[in-house]
C-alpha cells in the first residue's frame, strides 16, 4: 500500500515557518517515513503542473502558510484544496494575515507610492513595476497585487488551524505525531474546523509573572522603563503586553525574557475579534473615571490599532482601513 | 445617491436608564429620527467592543452607545468601563480610518427622554454629513464553498 | 524570430521569482530577465507605529534572517533615540548574532550550495543535495550539521527569547540578562561550532580544492564580474558583522569609499525597472549603467566574498589564517570569482564560532546592566549589520514621539539583484548557443544564483539557494516545444 501524500506550500510569508517545521530536526524523518512527500518547495521539487495533474483530494495533508497578497497566492489556494483532503492554515500569515497584514491599512497604490519613491529610490520617471510590461525581445509578467491581504480561511475552506509566528516546533512536532497516530488507527482527528498545536486559554494563563489586579494610572513603552520587574506582570507595569487576548500554546516565551507578549498565537479560543479583546483588557487596567484623565493614560499608547491587529488586521470584523479599500 | 442620506444607526442602550428614556420618549411624543436601531443591553458595562466592530463591518454608518449618568450605574461603576472601553475603541477606530464621530457615547437617565432624543438627532444629522460608511460585506464576497464535512478514512 | 525561454520558479514554485530568457534570430540570447514578483510594502505599513516595534515587525520580513532585520532595526532605533546600548547589551545582540551567522552558513553551505561542490557539479541531480554530501562525506557529518545548526538555534532562543523572529532587542539595549548557567551552556557550543567550521574548512580542502575540476569552476570565467565590492569593518578594516563602517573597494581592490551608517544616502541609491516588483541599489557616485560590469558601472555585490574582499582581514586568529590561505590559493585580492563565495562563506563560519566564544566569556556578558533609558528627543536614524546576504540597512524618521514617519529598507539580497541578474544572464549566454539548451544550462544558471545565497524571502520568501528549474522553450508562435525539468529531491 502506498503511503499517504504530504505537501506544505508558502504564499506570502516570510519563510519562518519552514524553518520552524525544519527546527523539529528528527520529526521531519517522521515526516519522511510516513508520507510520500509529494509538494514541498523546501525540501524536494515537484512542479505545478505535476499538482495540477494529480487526482482531486489524493493529497491527505497539506500545510499551507502565508496570506493570500496576489492572484498566483489565490489560484494555488483554490489548486490545493481542490487536491488535498486536510488543509492546513500553518501559522499566522495563513491563519490571520500576520504583519504582512497591516498593509490592510493602506492602498496598494499607496504602497507603490511608498516603496518606489524612497529616500534612496532615483525614480524621476515615476517608474512603478507593472503586471505586464514589453521589453524590447517581448513581454514580461507579475502577477498583480489583490487590493487587500487576505487569510487562506477567506479564500478557501480550511480544516484545521495552526497558529504562531511562527508556530513553535514542540508544537509543530505534537501535531504531526498526532497525524501519524491517526494514520495507525491510535487517535482520532480533532473536529474540523479546530485550532490545533496551541492551547485553549490564554498567555497570560502560561504567563509565570506574578498579577496582583493592580490598576495603572500611566502606559510606558518599554525603553522607557525597561528593565521591568522580572517577577511582576508586565501589563500591569503599564507596558502594553497582549498576553490577555492571545492564544496559549508557546509557554508565554516573550515575558519570560523581559518582552511584551506581541500577540502571535492570535486570538485566544471564543474570542471574535482579537482587538476588541484587547480593547476591553486594557480598559479595565486604567485607574481612572474622569474622561480627560482616561484619555492621558491612553496617550501613552501611541498606536492602539498597530498594537491591538498587529497580527490580527486581516482576520479582525473590519479586516482593513478605509484607506485601502475606499474609492 | 442624490435623495437624502438616511444613516443606519445602532444604538447599545442600557436597560436601565437610557432605554427606557427611550421609552419615554416614545410615549411622550417627542420626535426624533427613526434612523437609530436599539438593542437592549443589561448594563452598558455590557458593551462589548465586538458589537460596535460588528454593527460597523456588518452596515451600520454610525453607533450609539447609552448608559447611565456616572455615579449611577446600577451595576455600580461599569459605566466607567464603558467610558474607558469606548474612549481606547475609538482611537483603534481612527486608525481603521473610522471618524471618531461616527461613535457616540450619551448619559442619559430614565427620566432623559427629551435629551436622549435631541442627542439621537444630533447624532444623525453628524452622521448624515460624514456620509455613508459602507463597509465592504467581505463575507458576501466570500469566494469559496464549503467543503463537506471531513470524511478522512486514513 | 524571437524565442522565448521562461527559467520558472526560483522559488521552487510557480510565482516566486522567475528567468525569462529572449533569443534572438540566431537563437542566442538577446537578453535575460531575473523578475521578482510580489511586494509586501513594509516601508508603507511600519509608518505610524512606533519606533519600537521595528525589531518585531520587521523580523516578518524574513524567517531565514530575522535576526539580521532584529539587530538593524534595533541599532536604527538606537540611533533614533541617539542612545548608545550599555556594553553589556551590544555584546549580548552580538552573541545572538554569531550563533545565527554560524547556523545560517551551515545551512547553506551544506545543504543548499555545498552540494555542487561536494557532491560534484556533474553528479546526476538526485545526487546533488544534503543526501549526496552525506553518502560522500560519511554519515556522522549529518547529524554534525544537525547538531549545528540546533546549538545555533538554542543561543539565539537563550539570548532573544526565540528560534525563529527573536523578541529582546529595544531601543537602548536588550531586556534579557544572561544568567552564568546560560553563559556556560553558550559557550560550550561555541566551541563546538569553532570545531565545527575548522572540520568543514578542511572538508571543503579535501574534496574541493585537491580536485582540479572544481578549482577550474571556482576560478573559471563564467561566474566571473569584476564589480565594486561591500562590506561592514571594524576600526581596522577587519570584517564585522554587527557594528562598524561600510566600505567598498573597486574593481582593482582599492577602498573606493567608507561610509558611516548615517552617510548612507550620499552613496546607495535604487533604480526601479517596470517589469519587476524589486528595486536595484547601485553606487551612486558612480552611478547606474545598466547590467554591466567595471569601474564605471556603480553595480556592487554584498555577499561573503565582498565582505572578506571589501576588508583587510578577519578579526580573529584562525579565520584570519583560512583567509590569507583563501587568497592566497586564489591568486590575491580582490576575487572575482562568485563560486568562491562559498569558501568565504566557510571563513565568515569560523569567524562567526571564534567571536561567539570570545563574546561568552567576556567577564561583562553576564552583567544585569542591559538597557540604557532613552532621554533624547527621538528623531532619524539609521542601523546598519551585515546579513549572511549582504549589508542590511535600516534608515527611520519619526516624529518627537518616536512614532515613524518614514522608513528606508535596503536588505541583504537586494544589493546583489543586479549582479545575480548578470550572472544568470552571462551564463545564460554562454550556454545557450544556435538555439541549443540543455540540461547544462539549468546547472550553471542555477550555481550561478545558489552562489549568492539568494533569498528572496526579503522581498519575496524564497529559503535561499535550493532552486530546482524548469525552461520552457516556446517558438515564434508561443507554442512550447520543449520542456527540461530538473528535479532536485
Ligand atoms: S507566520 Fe510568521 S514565521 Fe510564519 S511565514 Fe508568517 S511571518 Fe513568517
Ligand atoms: S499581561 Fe503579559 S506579563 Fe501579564 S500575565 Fe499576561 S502575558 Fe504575562
Ligand atoms: S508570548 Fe506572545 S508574542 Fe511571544 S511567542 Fe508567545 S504568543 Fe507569540
Ligand atoms: S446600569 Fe445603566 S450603565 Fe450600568
Amino acid at each position: 500500500m502506498s503511503k499517504p501524500k504530504f505537501a506544505m506550500y508558502w504564499a506570502a510569508s516570510c519563510g519562518g515557518c519552514e524553518i520552524a517545521v525544519l527546527n523539529t530536526h528528527e520529526t521531519i524523518l517522521d515526516v519522511d517515513a510516513n508520507f510520500d512527500v509529494v509538494f514541498w518547495p523546501v525540501a524536494m521539487d515537484a512542479k505545478y503542473q505535476d499538482v495540477e495533474a494529480m487526482e482531486d483530494k489524493s493529497i491527505l495533508l497539506t500545510l499551507w502558510n502565508g496570506g493570500i497578497r496576489t492572484e498566483e497566492n489565490e489560484h494555488l489556494a483554490h489548486l490545493l484544496r481542490r487536491k488535498s483532503q486536510i488543509l492546513v492554515a500553518f501559522g499566522s500569515c495563513a491563519t490571520e494575515g500576520c504583519i504582512p497584514g497591516l498593509a490592510n491599512l493602506s492602498s496598494v497604490d499607496d504602497i507603490f507610492a511608498t516603496a518606489y519613491h524612497t529616500v534612496s529610490t532615483v525614480n524621476p520617471d515615476n517608474i512603478h513595476p507593472q503586471p505586464v510590461f514589453r521589453v524590447p525581445e517581448g513581454e514580461l509578467t507579475i502577477p498583480a497585487m489583490k487590493p487587500v491581504l487576505k487569510t487562506l480561511a477567506q479564500v478557501v475552506d480550511v480544516d484545521y488551524y495552526m497558529p504562531g509566528c511562527p508556530p513553535e516546533s514542540h508544537q509543530i512536532a505534537a501535531v504531526i505525531n498526532l497525524v501519524i497516530q491517526v494514520l495507525q488507527g491510535k487517535a482520532e482527528l480533532p473536529p474540523k474546523g479546530a485550532v490545533i498545536g496551541a492551547g485553549n486559554s490564554t498567555v497570560c494563563d502560561e504567563c509565570k509573572r506574578k498579577r496582583d489586579v493592580k490598576h495603572i494610572t500611566a502606559f510606558h513603552r518599554i525603553q522607557e522603563v525597561a528593565p521591568l520587574d522580572p517577577e511582576l506582570c508586565i501589563l500591569e507595569q503599564g507596558v502594553p503586553c497582549n498576553g490577555p487576548a492571545t492564544r496559549s500554546g508557546c509557554n508565554a516565551r516573550c515575558p519570560s525574557v523581559g518582552a511584551q507578549c506581541i500577540g502571535c498565537y492570535g486570538p485566544a479560543e471564543g474570542v471574535l475579534d482579537y482587538g476588541a479583546r484587547l480593547i476591553t483588557s486594557f480598559a479595565s487596567v486604567i485607574d481612572a473615571t474622569e474622561p480627560a484623565e482616561i484619555e492621558r493614560i491612553l496617550d501613552g499608547i501611541p498606536d492602539p490599532t498597530g498594537q491591538f491587529y498587529r497580527f490580527n488586521l486581516a482576520d479582525s470584523l473590519l479586516r482593513a482601513s478605509t484607506k485601502a479599500w475606499k474609492k | 445617491m442624490s435623495e437624502k442620506f438616511e444613516p443606519t444607526i445602532i444604538g447599545f442602550t442600557c436597560n436601565w436608564c437610557s432605554y427606557r428614556a427611550a421609552d419615554l420618549a416614545g410615549t411622550a411624543r417627542v420626535k426624533y429620527p427613526p434612523n437609530v436601531r436599539l438593542v437592549r443591553l443589561m448594563c452598558s458595562g455590557r458593551m462589548d467592543p465586538t458589537f460596535v466592530m460588528k454593527a460597523l463591518a456588518g452596515g451600520a454608518d454610525g453607533v450609539m452607545i447609552t448608559g447611565c449618568h456616572p455615579g449611577e450605574c446600577h451595576y455600580i461603576d461599569q459605566n466607567y468601563k464603558a467610558l474607558r472601553r469606548f474612549l481606547l475603541l475609538r482611537r483603534t477606530l481612527a486608525g481603521l480610518g473610522i471618524e471618531a464621530g461616527r461613535v457616540k457615547l450619551v448619559w442619559a437617565s430614565a427620566a432623559e427622554g427629551v435629551h436622549l432624543a435631541e442627542e439621537i438627532t444630533k447624532l444623525v444629522e453628524e452622521i448624515r454629513a460624514l456620509g455613508p460608511l459602507n463597509w465592504p460585506k467581505w463575507d458576501e464576497q466570500a469566494e469559496h464553498q464549503p467543503e463537506p464535512a471531513l470524511e478522512v478514512a486514513a | 524570430m524571437t524565442q522565448r525561454i521562461t527559467i520558472d520558479p526560483i522559488t521552487r514554485l510557480e510565482g516566486h521569482g522567475k528567468i525569462d530568457i529572449f533569443l534572438d534570430d540566431k537563437g542566442d540570447v538577446a537578453n535575460s530577465y531575473f523578475q521578482i514578483p510580489e511586494l509586501r510594502g513594509f516601508e508603507r505599513f511600519c509608518v505610524g507605529r512606533p519606533v519600537e516595534e521595528m525589531p518585531l515587525l520587521t523580523n516578518r520580513i524574513c524567517g531565514v534572517c530575522p535576526e539580521a532585520h532584529h539587530m538593524a532595526a534595533a541599532k536604527a532605533a538606537d540611533a533614533v533615540y541617539h542612545v548608545d546600548p550599555p556594553r553589556t547589551a551590544k555584546l549580548l545582540r552580538e552573541l545572538l548574532y554569531m550563533a545565527f551567522y554560524a547556523t545560517d552558513h551551515t545551512t547553506h553551505f551544506y545543504a543548499l550550495g555545498g552540494p555542487d561542490f561536494i557532491v560534484g557539479p556533474d553528479a546526476p541531480v538526485a545526487e546533488r543535495n544534503i543526501l549526496g554530501v552525506i553518502h560522500k562525506v560519511g554519515l556522522e557529518i549529518g547529524g554534525k550539521v544537525i547538531q549545528m545548526r540546533k546549538y545555533g538555534h538554542n543561543t539565539v532562543e537563550i539570548i532573544g527569547g526565540r528560534k525563529v523572529h527573536p523578541a529582546t532587542s529595544i531601543p537602548g539595549g536588550i531586556t534579557k540578562i544572561l544568567s552564568e548557567e546560560e553563559r556556560k551552556n553558550i559557550e560550550e557550543m561555541g566551541r563546538w561550532a569553532i570545531d565545527f567550521a575548522l572540520f568543514s574548512i578542511q572538508a571543503f580542502k579535501d574534496i574541493v580544492l585537491a580536485n582540479k575540476t572544481y578549482l577550474d569552476l571556482i576560478v573559471g570565467d563564467v561566474y566571473t564580474h569584476k564589480t565594486y565590492y561591500m562590506g561592514l569593518v571594524d576600526a581596522n578594516n577587519k570584517v564585522n558583522f554587527y557594528d562598524g563602517k561600510v566600505r567598498v573597494v573597486d574593481p582593482e581592490g582599492k577602498e573606493f569609499c567608507k561610509y558611516a551608517p548615517h552617510e548612507y544616502l550620499d552613496h546607495i541609491a535604487e533604480r526601479v525597472e517596470p517589469w519587476t516588483y524589486l528595486k536595484f541599489p547601485y553606487l551612486k557616485n558612480v552611478g547606474w549603467k545598466g547590467f554591466t560590469d567595471g569601474k564605471d558601472s556603480g553595480v556592487y555585490m554584498a555577499t561573503p566574498l565582498s565582505r572578506l574582499n571589501a576588508s583587510d582581514g578577519m578579526a580573529t586568529p584562525r579565520a584570519q589564517e583560512a583567509y590569507e590561505e583563501m587568497y592566497a590559493t586564489l591568486g590575491g585580492k580582490p576575487v572575482h570569482q562568485r563560486l568562491a563565495i562559498h569558501w568565504a562563506r566557510l571563513v565568515e563560519l569560523l569567524y562567526a564560532a571564534e567571536h561567539w566564544v570570545e563574546l561568552a566569556t567576556d567577564p561583562e556578558i553576564t552583567s544585569p546592566n542591559v538597557h540604557t533609558v532613552p532621554t533624547e528627543k527621538p528623531t532619524e536614524g539609521v542601523g546598519i549589520v551585515e546579513a549572511p546576504r549582504g549589508t542590511l540597512t535600516h534608515h527611520y524618521t519619526t516624529d518627537e514621539r518616536g512614532i515613524l514617519t518614514k522608513v528606508n529598507l535596503i536588505v541583504g539580497t537586494t544589493n546583489n539583484y543586479a549582479p545575480i541578474q548578470m550572472s544568470t544572464n552571462k551564463a545564460a549566454r554562454n550556454l545557450i548557443k544556435g538555439g541549443k539548451v540543455n540540461e547544462g544550462l539549468l546547472n550553471m544558471v542555477e550555481m550561478a544564483f545558489r552562489a549568492y545565497d539568494p533569498c528572496f524571502g526579503c522581498a519575496t520568501h524564497s529559503l535561499p539557494g535550493q532552486m530546482p528549474l524548469e525552461v520552457k522553450i516556446h517558438d515564434k508562435d508561443g507554442q512550447v516545444v520543449d520542456v527540461i525539468k530538473q528535479f532536485v529531491d
